[in-house]
């Protein structure tokens, strides 16, 4: 039988039982990774991972138990990690290995989850599609010439290729939630400060946040609460007790009530993104929810608000990029100035530059006011609305992405294309607020849908069940790409 | 024409802590390079910042010693600019809203011989990191980066460009240096760079309300520096607008052995510091409870122990300040004012006063000089407060003159480490100890007059001499302990006695009770 | 608004990024087109409101004042581009 399709729960009884020991597991992972032809992972190291699953295996041999003690996982290579490179799929850090653990993955690894090898991702998590590392772009499991969305396009096209049950993802404004809607996998990002930035490359400090990704929301949910969690190493981290995210998986649905903005369903999405989304809206409704017609006035403006607060912050957090100790170092300089310039004109792709320059423009004397503020006011307009609307609604309902995944290289010519596609993941991330998206169909050329789910602060468990009770009754989080692997 | 200089300092306090302020490394000054960098001052991938509690109070400490307002909500900034020695390509400061804001230092200070004084009004002080350094010597045509400074806490302490001249400005800088010694909050060591001085500075015509163009001369890290650098650039302004040119607003570094002030090319290009609020920090908040505890734990500050000082001791505003520049020298004139409160309990109040001015005037004069003259702090004097005390105790109780006390007083400064005592034991081996006993000083006098009848009729004139007289080691095989002020009272007696009538010569009244031992001015 | 060949070249200075002629003029082009979206900020009336810097609102946490890090220069420094008795090198420092 092959193991790398089973689901977690199985794999767990197995394990448990002693049917199936952790090394053979991570073996038979580390043999698809092997043989996929995605570009999935940028890092692998079988001695590493065989390491970490005998650990495991003692572990369960002296009698210890816990929901992930043995299972395999994948890290987005945005979490920095001992043994394995940590690139965020740049030049800058191509050769860059960590002195030490981000905490999730100390967290994980403390949880007695083997570590597969890192994922491949857009370079320092800016883009949507996965073209912009350093390490070559990812490929759709569904159809090769199809993006898997971004920045975690790796870690979304593992989980949808069985190259991994697990995988950790990083969203700054859908970097989760748009490539596991674009490869057919569930996907959650937490309310802001849930999961600890430490050991998480910077992109945009005030929008970064770590994720779970997995086949289903139950299994999301078993990642999630082993991932997130107070950390005092990070000084936004929410100080609050540890939770079992899949507490209310079985919560039934009745009196369930979902907003659905009207500025999510408008002109700009795709009729065979909307199909599938109202058909599941249709099921939810079939098991007691209500859905309510709701307005979140500023959803349009939450791309200039992102596409100013976050290169602000990435042209910063950047900074420290400049070959003196670490990473990259140009071979020819004339002096300092032109070390630096060379070292950053080669180690950062074209994306990063032009985020770095936008950012250096709108927080440069006499624009600070007119762009970077007015963003940050913007940012609590917007925020606003959501509070407003989550008082008279549980959660709200719509679409991870204007449409399914398009085809490698289609928008290179004009990256305003790419920041248009992210209307609609945007603004929760502009909120803090916890987001959540799975697989609800297949759209054009049999590419999936996925539909968002957008929680009040830390209503992580509720997205949760939501997604478990439609998945107890559909079988999209099943279907299984026909697509290369 | 005449010109007006303005300076305003900015103040760079390493503060106290033992650890940095964003991170676990610790502070401690002179380890090998590099060895005090962990991944945080690296600014390794993945790395945030976690503010220390220490710093944060020792900035309440400064505001609340400074009469400033502690803000109940700070934020921490990004300054953006691109230097090897700032690991992050920013540093971490506050922009917008400072930890501190206002609050004033009084400063006194001697302008052509004459006490001058001023409250200097601070702007702000706020909290930053230290960066690294960057060794010029040579490494194959390298530098070499140090990051163990870098992440170092720093209180930026700013004020309003109210000084006038290099004086006031070391003034200044010399009382805030006490300051934040005073209170606990910085070491102070200006040869480790703990407390720098960054000098605003810009010259006007007399009467002219608007400001001069300014340059800013960085890195000052002795007073000495500090003086030597803001006249130099006041001659560089001045002569360069009498020349027809015009100043540049620039920062210009001062290079103590041409003791000139150059531009710092490096800092060109970088004006532009890009600030916005950190979004790994989140504001820091002090609540009125956190400062009210602060409060408790201060000890008395520099501006109540002056007053004090000033009613306690009728001292003057210029005496009261001069004492309380630095902890060590108020605790030096208070254990001496103590422990000559026991020597010589003073009759009243006025006595105390008294007692304090003289042992204040000491200080200030013999003691200020020689410690001046060795170039020593007052925590390494010889002449400890309790010896200083017994010392003014023995003028107080007419043992020694002033003049003599003084000679005492250099004899101690040559012998350190001698007991409370020594004073005694030194006016014991000099054989200067007083005769107490006033009878022997009355036939010792007769006998002199006697000896010298004119000086009898002269003595109102040549008082001088007959003093002389009486006091010089005599016929009578004194051994030169005639009190001189004594003598020179029984001698004044004697000789209208004498003028009364001679016939009763033979006998001797004992005389009026010794009037108290006279005052040294 | 619209940017200038001289702005693209006062940010590449400002951000340490060089830029060649013909790389200076396609950013020009691209970073006209994201300003042609962000501008649409400016059509907003935002008088009177907070501006938004964290999502969740919280204080400052402290930490106590204790030493916890000790020396791993040799580590930290096995990923240096270039290294002299315990120094990073880099190209003269010039005030």
């Amino acid at each position: 039988m092959s193991l790398h399709t089973r689901p977690v729960g199985e794999l767990r009884e197995k394990l448990d039982s002693g049917a199936l020991s952790a090394v053979e597991l991570a073996q038979s992972f580390l043999a698809r990774i092997e043989s996929s032809t995605l570009n999935a992972f940028i890092d692998v190291r079988p001695d590493l991972t065989l390491a970490q699953a005998g650990a495991a295996d003692a572990r369960l041999a002296a009698g210890e138990r816990g929901p992930l003690l043995g299972i395999p996982i994948a890290h987005k290579d945005i979490f920095v990690t001992r043994g394995w490179r940590s690139t965020a799929g740049s030049r800058m850090l191509a050769d860059y290995v960590s002195p030490f653990d981000a905490s999730v993955v100390t967290r994980l690894q403390a949880a007695g989850a083997v570590c597969l090898g890192k994922t491949n991702c857009d370079e320092f998590a800016m883009g949507s599609a996965n073209e912009n590392s350093y390490f070559g772009p990812v490929r759709n499991p569904w159809d090769p010439k199809a993006i898997p969305g971004g920045s975690s396009g790796g870690s979304a096209a593992a989980v949808a290729a069985d190259l991994a049950p697990l995988a950790t993802g990083t969203d700054t404004g859908g970097s989760v939630r748009q490539p596991a809607s674009m490869c057919g996998i569930t996907g959650i990002k937490p309310t802001y400060g849930r999961v600890s930035r430490f050991g998480m490359i910077a992109f945009a400090s005030s929008l970064d946040q770590g994720g779970a990704m997995g086949r289903s929301a139950s299994e999301c949910a078993l990642l999630l609460s082993a991932m997130s969690g107070f950390d005092e190493r990070d000084s936004t981290s929410i100080q609050k007790p540890p939770e079992d995210f899949g507490r209310e998986l079985d919560r039934p649905l009745a009196g369930l009530r979902i907003g659905l903005p009207r500025e999510f369903f408008g002109d700009g999405l795709a009729a065979d993104v909307r199909a599938p989304i109202d058909a599941a809206l249709a099921e939810l409704r079939a098991q007691g929810a209500v859905t309510v017609d709701v307005s979140l006035p500023r959803t349009a403006l939450a791309i200039p608000a992102y596409y100013v607060i976050a290169p602000a912050e990435a042209s910063s957090n950047l900074s420290r990029f400049d070959g003196v100790r670490y990473g990259h170092r140009a071979s020819h300089y004339t002096d300092l100035a032109d070390m630096y310039a060379r070292t950053r004109a080669e180690g950062f792709g074209p994306e990063v530059k032009r985020r770095i320059l936008v950012g250096a423009y709108v927080l440069s004397h006499g624009y600070y006011d007119a762009y970077y503020l007015q963003a940050q006011k913007l940012r609590r307009l917007i925020a606003d609305d959501f509070s407003t609307v989550l008082d008279s609604v549980d959660v709200i309902a719509g679409p991870v992405s204007p449409t399914v995944a398009w085809n490698l290289g289609e928008h290179s010519d004009d990256p305003v294309r790419d920041y248009l596609a992210d209307i609609f993941t945007l603004p929760a991330s502009l909120a803090g607020l916890p987001g959540l998206s799975m697989p609800v169909g297949l759209g054009a050329g049999g590419r999936p849908v996925g539909m968002q789910l957008i929680g009040r602060v830390f209503d992580e468990a509720r997205l949760l069940n939501i997604a478990h009770r439609y998945q107890q009754a559909t079988d999209w989080h099943t279907r299984r790409p026909g697509g290369a692997s | 024409m005449q010109w007006e200089v303005v300076i305003g300092l900015e103040t760079h306090a390493q503060l106290a802590t033992s650890s940095k302020i964003f991170s676990g490394s610790s502070t401690a000054f002179g380890a090998a390079p590099n060895t005090q960098a962990s991944p945080v001052d690296l600014a390794l991938p993945g790395v945030l910042p976690v503010m220390n509690r220490k710093a944060v109070e020792c900035a309440i400490r400064l505001g609340l010693a400074v009469g400033g307002t502690v803000a109940p909500r700070s934020v921490f900034a990004r300054k953006n600019y691109f230097y090897p020695d700032l690991p992050k390509g920013y540093q971490i400061s506050q922009f917008e809203i400072p930890v501190v804001a206002g609050g004033s230092i009084d400063v006194v200070w001697e302008q052509d011989g004459q006490p001058a004084s001023r409250t200097v009004r601070l702007t702000r002080a706020h909290l930053e990191e230290d960066a690294g350094k960057s060794l010029h010597e040579d490494f194959q045509g390298m530098s070499g980066i140090d990051l163990n400074r870098a992440g170092t806490p720093l209180l930026e302490i700013v004020t309003e460009p109210d000084m006038r001249s290099s004086r006031e400005a070391v003034a200044y800088a010399r009382t805030l240096h006490g300051l934040v010694m005073w209170l606990g909050i910085c070491d102070g060591n200006m040869q480790e760079g703990s407390f720098r001085c960054d000098a605003n500075v810009s010259v006007r015509p007399v009467g002219q309300a608007a400001y001069g163009t300014r340059c800013e001369i960085k890195n000052l890290n002795s007073f000495r520096f500090l003086e030597r650098a803001i006249d130099f650039e006041v001659r560089r302004q001045i002569e360069l607008i009498e020349d027809g040119g015009r100043v540049v607003q620039e920062t210009r570094l001062y290079d103590p052995d041409r003791d000139e002030t150059r531009s710092m090319r490096s800092k060109e290009d970088a004006q532009d510091y890009r600030y916005f609020p950190d979004p790994d920090l989140p504001a820091l908040v002090i609540d009125a409870a956190w400062i009210d505890t602060v409060k408790a734990s201060l000890p008395e500050l520099p501006k109540a122990m002056r007053s004090r000082f000033e009613t306690q001791y009728s001292l003057s505003a210029y005496d009261s300040t001069t004492l309380t520049s630095s902890r060590e020298m108020a605790d030096y004139f208070e254990r001496s004012a103590a422990a000559l409160a026991v020597l010589s309990p003073p009759a009243d109040a006025s006595a105390g006063q008294a007692q304090g001015k003289m042992l204040a005037n000491w200080m200030m004069a013999d003691l200020a000089g020689a410690l001046n003259r060795d170039g020593l702090d007052i925590g390494a004097a010889p002449v400890r407060a309790e010896q200083l005390a017994r010392l003014v105790a023995r003028i107080l109780d007419g043992t020694i003159s002033g003049k003599i006390a003084k000679d005492l007083f250099a004899a101690l400064w040559q012998s350190p480490g001698g007991a409370d005592d020594a004073v005694d034991r030194e006016i014991d081996a000099r054989g200067l100890r007083q005769i107490s006993d006033s009878g022997a000083i009355e036939a010792l006098v007769v006998a002199v007059l006697a000896a010298n009848p004119r000086s009898v009729e002269e003595f109102p004139r040549r008082q001088g001499e007959g003093l002389q007289r009486a006091g010089r080691p005599g016929d009578e095989g004194q051994q030169g302990q005639g009190q001189s002020a004594g003598g020179q009272r029984s001698a004044a007696q004697q000789a209208g006695r004498l003028r009364q009538g001679r016939a009763r010569r033979a006998r001797c009244r004992a005389p009026d009770p010794a009037p108290p031992a006279d005052q040294p001015r | 608004m619209s940017l200038t060949a001289d702005d693209v070249a006062r940010l590449a200075i400002l951000a340490r990024l060089e830029l060649s002629a013909q790389e200076a003029k396609t950013t020009l082009s691209q970073l006209n087109s994201v300003f042609d979206l962000i501008g649409q900020l400016q059509a907003v009336d935002t008088a009177g409101v907070e501006p938004m810097t964290h999502p969740i609102a919280m204080g400052l946490r402290l930490r106590e004042d204790q030493v916890t890090e000790s020396d791993a220069r040799e580590q930290y420094q096995q990923v240096a581009p270039a290294t002299e008795q315990g120094l990073y090198l880099v190209p003269r420092v010039i005030e």
